[in-house]
C-alpha cells in the first residue's frame, strides 16, 4: 500500500516536471539562464543581450522547442556558465552531491554527539544524606499547606 | 572515545578548515583582474585562438605576431559599438598595408547576431567570436567597446581605450604600437 503511495506521489510531482520541460515558459526559463554581462538571472536584468536571450527564448518556444534543447543552445553560444544551475553530468554533479554529502556528514556528527551526550550524562542525583529535622519538616508541610490554600 | 582517535578527528576538522581556506586565498589571489596598462608598462598581450566569424576555423593572436594589432572588443547588442564600426574599418582600409590589423573580438553575444553587424556595418577586418567571453577578464574588459593596441612584439602599448573611440585616439594608438 505505502509502496503505491509512493509511486503515485512520484507521479504526482514528475507529471509538471515532464510538461515543463515539453512546454516551457518564458517565465521559467527567465529564472533558470543567466544573464552573461550582468551575472544575474534573465528575470532581474534589464541588460540589452538579457532582453537579446529573452527574444530567443521567446522565439525557440514559439518553434516548438524542448527546455532542454533552448538551453542546449544557449549554452552552444555562451557557455555552461548562462545556465543558473550546473548541469547534472561530469564534475558539476559534485556542486549536487556535495550538499547532501555534508548534511549527511553533519546529521550523523549530531547523532553522534548526541548519543554521546546522553550516555556521559551523571545519573540523577538521588537524595542522600541524614533525615529531615522533624521540626523543620513540620515547618515545611505547614508552608506548602498555606501555598494550597 | 579513545584519546588518539578524539585528537585525530580534530587534526582532521583544523585540516579541512585550512584547506578550505587556503582555497579562498589561492581563488582571490590568482583571481584574473586583468593586465595593467598605463605609466609606460608594456605588457605582453593575453594569448587567445577564438573562432572566425568572417571564415572557416580559428585565428590566434600568435598568429598576428610581426604586426601591429587593433584589438577591439565589441557585441552586436552595443550602441557605441555601432558608431564606431566605420572608423575602426576606415583605419584598417589605411593601415593595413603598414602591417596593422584591427581585429575584432565579438564577445557575449549570439553568433548570427555578429554575422548580422559584420555584414551591416560593412566591416571587412578579421573578426572572432568570444560568447562565453572568456578573454575579457584576462585583458580586464568592463565593457563595450573596449580597444588596445598590440606592438609587433606581441606587447600591449599605451593605454586601453574603454567606450567608443575617436579617429584621433585611433591613429594615436597605432602611431605609438608602431614606433614602439
Amino acid at each position: 500500500m505505502k509502496l503505491v503511495a509512493a509511486l503515485a506521489l512520484a507521479l504526482l510531482l514528475a507529471a509538471p516536471a515532464a510538461a515543463s520541460e515539453r512546454h516551457p515558459t518564458l517565465g521559467e526559463l527567465e529564472g533558470e539562464v543567466m544573464c552573461p554581462t550582468c551575472k544575474t538571472t534573465l528575470d532581474q536584468s534589464t541588460a540589452p543581450i538579457a532582453d537579446r536571450i529573452r527574444r530567443f527564448i521567446s522565439a525557440r518556444i514559439t518553434a516548438g522547442d524542448t527546455k532542454s534543447q533552448i538551453k542546449d543552445k544557449l549554452v552552444a553560444q555562451f557557455g555552461p556558465a548562462v545556465l543558473a544551475e550546473p548541469s547534472k553530468h561530469g564534475f558539476n554533479l559534485l556542486a549536487w552531491i556535495l550538499p547532501f554529502v555534508g548534511l549527511g556528514i553533519g546529521a550523523a556528527a549530531l547523532s553522534w554527539l548526541a548519543w554521546r551526550w546522553s550516555r556521559n550524562r551523571p545519573a540523577q542525583a538521588t537524595v542522600t544524606g541524614p533525615p529531615l529535622d522533624p521540626e523543620l519538616d513540620r515547618r515545611v508541610d505547614e508552608e506548602l499547606a498555606r501555598f494550597d490554600r | 572515545m579513545p584519546l588518539r582517535l578524539k585528537h585525530g578527528l580534530q587534526a582532521l576538522t583544523v585540516a579541512a578548515v585550512a584547506g578550505l581556506l587556503g582555497l579562498l586565498i589561492w581563488k582571490v589571489v590568482h583571481q584574473d583582474k586583468g593586465v595593467k596598462l598605463g605609466g609606460g608598462r608594456t605588457p605582453p598581450a593575453p594569448q587567445f585562438a577564438l573562432s572566425r566569424l568572417d571564415a572557416p576555423g580559428k585565428l590566434a593572436l600568435a598568429s598576428l605576431r610581426g604586426k601591429v594589432v587593433v584589438l577591439n572588443f565589441w557585441a552586436s547588442w552595443c550602441a557605441p559599438c555601432k558608431s564606431e564600426a566605420p572608423r575602426l574599418e576606415a583605419a584598417w582600409q589605411r593601415y593595413r598595408s603598414r602591417g596593422v590589423v584591427v581585429l575584432g573580438i565579438d564577445a557575449q553575444d549570439f553568433t548570427g547576431d555578429a554575422k548580422r553587424f559584420v555584414s551591416k556595418h560593412g566591416v571587412t577586418y578579421p573578426n572572432v567570436h568570444d560568447g562565453p567571453g572568456d578573454v575579457l577578464p584576462r585583458y580586464g574588459v568592463t565593457g563595450f567597446p573596449e580597444t588596445y593596441f598590440v606592438d609587433r612584439r606581441g606587447r600591449l602599448v599605451g593605454d586601453r581605450v574603454a567606450g567608443e573611440i575617436s579617429a584621433a585616439r585611433l591613429n594615436e594608438g597605432i602611431r605609438r604600437a608602431l614606433e614602439s
